[in-house]
C-alpha cells in the first residue's frame, strides 16, 4: 500500500550540497542525425535530425505520441534504433569503429556509453527490494567499481542534496511519491551521468508533490553543467530550467526556440493548439 | 455395521508410523530442496540466448510435467542400476519427487519473473548494471518473493504425494501402515492414523503457508 504523505514535501534542498555532489566539466552535445525508429509498420521518427550543446538544457513538448518519450529512451538505448546515427559527444552511441568501418555497437560499447547518461522515469522505478541507501549504492559499487565506503558517503551526500538524508534506511514503499522520485533523481546522479534525461517527471504525482521534485530539478539545473533533456507539459518549470524549447508532431520538430517565445509567441499554428490543449486541461 | 477400533492396537503401532512419517517428512523436504534450486536452473536455462539450449530445456521439462509421477519413479528405480547407478529407494525417491516438482518450480518461477514490471528491467539497464546483477539483485529477489506462497503450496502438494513413494519400497508412512497391517491383519487403524498424520502435518503448513503469503506481500 502506498503511504498517503499528504504533509507538503521537504523544502528546497540546500544549494551548497548541490554544488558539492554535483560533478562539474566534460557535459557532452548530443546529435541526432537522420535517426529512423518504427514500431512495426509504425514510423515514430522519420529522418530526425537535431542537436543539443554540451551543458544546454532543452524541454521537448508536443502532442501524445510525437515520439518525445521514444527520443529520450533511444538515448538511455532502452529502444533500438532502425537507422541513422546518434552522437554523444564525439562518439555514436549505436555503432562503434572497428577496422575503419562503422559497425553495429557491441554490448560493451553501449556499456561504456551509458556511462554518461542517466534518466529518471515517469513511474519513478526505484528497486522495491532495496532500501533507499541500497538503491543509491548498487550502481556506484557494481558498476563504477566505487568501495562500498565511498559509496555510502556519495549515496549521504545526494540524500542530504534531495532533503532525505532521514530516509536513508527506508524503503521504497514507505515514501510518498514525491519522496521517491526525488530518491531516483538522486540514484540517476549516483552514477554521475554527463547527460541527464528527464520524461514526465511529475506526472505521476500528486499536485501537492509536484513542487518539491521541480525545485530540486530547478537547484540541479542551476548548479550543475549537465546536458539536460526534459519532457514536461510544464511551462512554468520548463522556462525556468530550459534553454531551448522542440516542439514536436508526428516525429518531426515543428518548431524550436527560446521559451519565453515558444510559450509566449509561437508562430506555428499546431504549436498554439497545442499550448491551447495543454493549458485548457 | 458396527466398527471396533482397537485402542491399545493403535498404540503399539504409533512408533512405527511416526518411524514411517519421518522418512515421509525427510522425502519430502530433501525432494522439494531439489525441485526449488533444479527449477530455478530450469528457468533460467530456458532464457539463455542459445537456442538449442532454450529447446532441449522446454521439452526435457515439459515431458517431465506431463508424465505421472509413479512412472518415474518406477523409471529411477527400474532403469538407473541398469545404467549402473544403485541408489538406495530412499534416494531414489527423493530424486523423483524433486525432478518432478522442479518442473513445477520451474513454471512458477517463469510466471514470477514475468510479473516483474519492466520499469524494473529498465532502471537496472539506465544504471548500467550488469547481466548477472540484473538478475542477482534486481529480477530474482522480487520474482522469488512474489512466488513464495505458491512454492509453499507445492511443498504441501508434494507432501501429499509422498506415499507414492511406496511404490518402491521407501519405508514412508503408507509403506509401515501396510507392514503392521499386513502382520496383524487390521488395517482400519493404521490407515486411519495415516489420514490423520497427513492431517496434522498439512494443516499447520497450510496455515503457515498463509502466513508468509501475508508477511511477504509487501516490502
Ligand atoms: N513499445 C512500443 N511498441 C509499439 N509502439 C510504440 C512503443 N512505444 C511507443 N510506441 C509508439 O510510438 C509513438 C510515439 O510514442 P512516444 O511514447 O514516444 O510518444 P510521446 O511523445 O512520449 O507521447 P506521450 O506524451 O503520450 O508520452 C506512438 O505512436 C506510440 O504508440
Ligand atoms: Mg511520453
Amino acid at each position: 500500500m502506498p503511504p498517503t504523505d499528504t504533509t507538503p514535501d521537504a523544502p528546497s534542498p540546500k544549494k551548497e550540497a548541490a554544488a558539492a555532489v554535483l560533478p562539474r566539466g566534460g557535459a557532452p552535445g548530443i546529435r541526432f542525425e537522420k535517426v529512423v525508429k518504427r514500431f512495426g509498420s509504425n514510423v515514430v521518427l522519420r529522418e530526425l535530425d537535431f542537436s543539443v550543446a554540451p551543458g544546454e538544457r532543452v524541454t521537448l513538448i508536443g502532442p501524445s505520441g510525437s515520439g518525445k518519450t521514444t527520443i529520450l529512451r533511444l538515448l538511455m538505448t532502452l529502444e533500438k534504433l532502425d537507422d541513422g546515427l546518434i552522437w554523444v559527444g564525439d562518439d555514436t552511441l549505436w555503432h562503434m569503429e572497428k577496422g575503419g568501418k562503422r559497425v553495429p555497437a557491441n554490448q560493451r560499447h553501449l556499456h561504456e556509453m551509458r556511462k554518461r547518461i542517466g534518466m529518471v522515469f515517469q513511474q519513478f522505478n526505484l528497486f522495491p527490494n532495496m532500501n533507499v541507501l541500497r538503491n543509491l549504492t548498487e550502481g556506484p559499487v557494481r558498476v563504477l567499481g566505487l568501495s562500498r565506503d565511498e559509496a555510502v558517503e556519495r549515496a549521504r551526500g545526494l540524500l542530504d542534496m534531495v532533503g532525505l538524508a532521514d530516509k536513508i534506511d527506508a524503503h521504497p514503499s514507505q515514501l510518498s511519491g514525491g519522496q521517491q522520485q526525488r530518491v531516483a533523481i538522486a540514484r540517476a546522479l549516483a552514477m554521475e551521468p554527463r547527460v541527464l534525461l528527464l520524461d514526465e517527471v511529475t506526472s505521476a504525482l500528486d499536485p501537492e508533490l509536484v513542487v518539491g521534485v521541480q525545485d530540486l530539478l530547478r537547484d540541479i539545473a542551476r548548479e550543475s553543467d549537465l546536458t539536460m533533456l526534459c519532457v514536461t507539459h510544464e511551462m512554468g518549470f520548463a522556462k525556468d530550467i530550459s534553454d531551448r524549447v522542440l516542439m514536436f508532431d508526428q516525429g518531426q520538430i515543428v518548431e524550436e526556440g527560446p521559451p519565453d517565445r515558444i510559450f509566449g509567441e509561437p508562430s506555428e499554428q499546431r504549436t498554439r493548439d497545442f499550448l491551447q490543449a495543454v493549458l485548457a486541461s | 455395521m458396527t466398527v471396533d477400533w482397537d485402542w491399545s492396537y493403535t498404540g503399539d503401532i504409533l512408533p512405527d508410523l511416526l518411524k514411517g512419517l519421518r522418512y515421509t517428512i525427510i522425502a519430502t523436504l530433501a525432494g522439494y530442496a531439489i525441485a526449488i534450486v533444479l527449477g530455478m536452473v530450469w528457468t533460467l536455462l530456458r532464457r539463455t540466448p542459445f537456442a538449442a539450449v532454450n529447446q532441449a530445456v522446454r521439452w526435457i521439462t515439459e515431458f517431465i510435467r506431463s508424465t505421472p509421477l509413479l512412472v518415474q519413479l518406477f523409471f529411477l528405480y527400474n532403469v538407473l542400476p541398469s545404467w549402473g547407478l544403485s541408489l538406495s529407494s530412499l534416494t531414489t525417491g527423493i530424486i523423483g519427487l524433486g525432478l518432478h516438482y522442479s518442473t513445477y518450480t520451474a513454471e512458477v518461477y517463469r510466471a514470477g519473473i514475468a510479473d516483474v514490471p519492466r520499469g524494473q528491467w529498465e532502471a537496472a539497464t539506465a544504471l548500467n548494471l550488469p547481466r548477472s546483477r540484473v538478475w542477482l539483485d534486481v529480477i530474482l529477489p522480487q520474482a522469488v518473493r512474489r512466488v513464495i506462497p505458491t512454492l509453499g503450496n507445492y511443498l504441501i502438494a508434494m507432501f501429499k504425494d509422498s506415499p507414492l513413494l511406496l511404490a518402491i519400497n521407501v519405508a514412508e508412512l503408507l509403506h509401515e501402515a501396510f507392514e503392521v497391517g499386513s502382520k496383524s491383519l487390521m488395517f482400519l487403524e493404521p490407515i486411519t492414523l495415516v489420514g490423520l498424520l497427513f492431517v496434522a502435518v498439512s494443516v499447520p503448513s497450510s496455515i503457515l503457508v498463509r502466513r508468509l503469503e501475508r508477511r511477504y506481500a509487501t516490502y
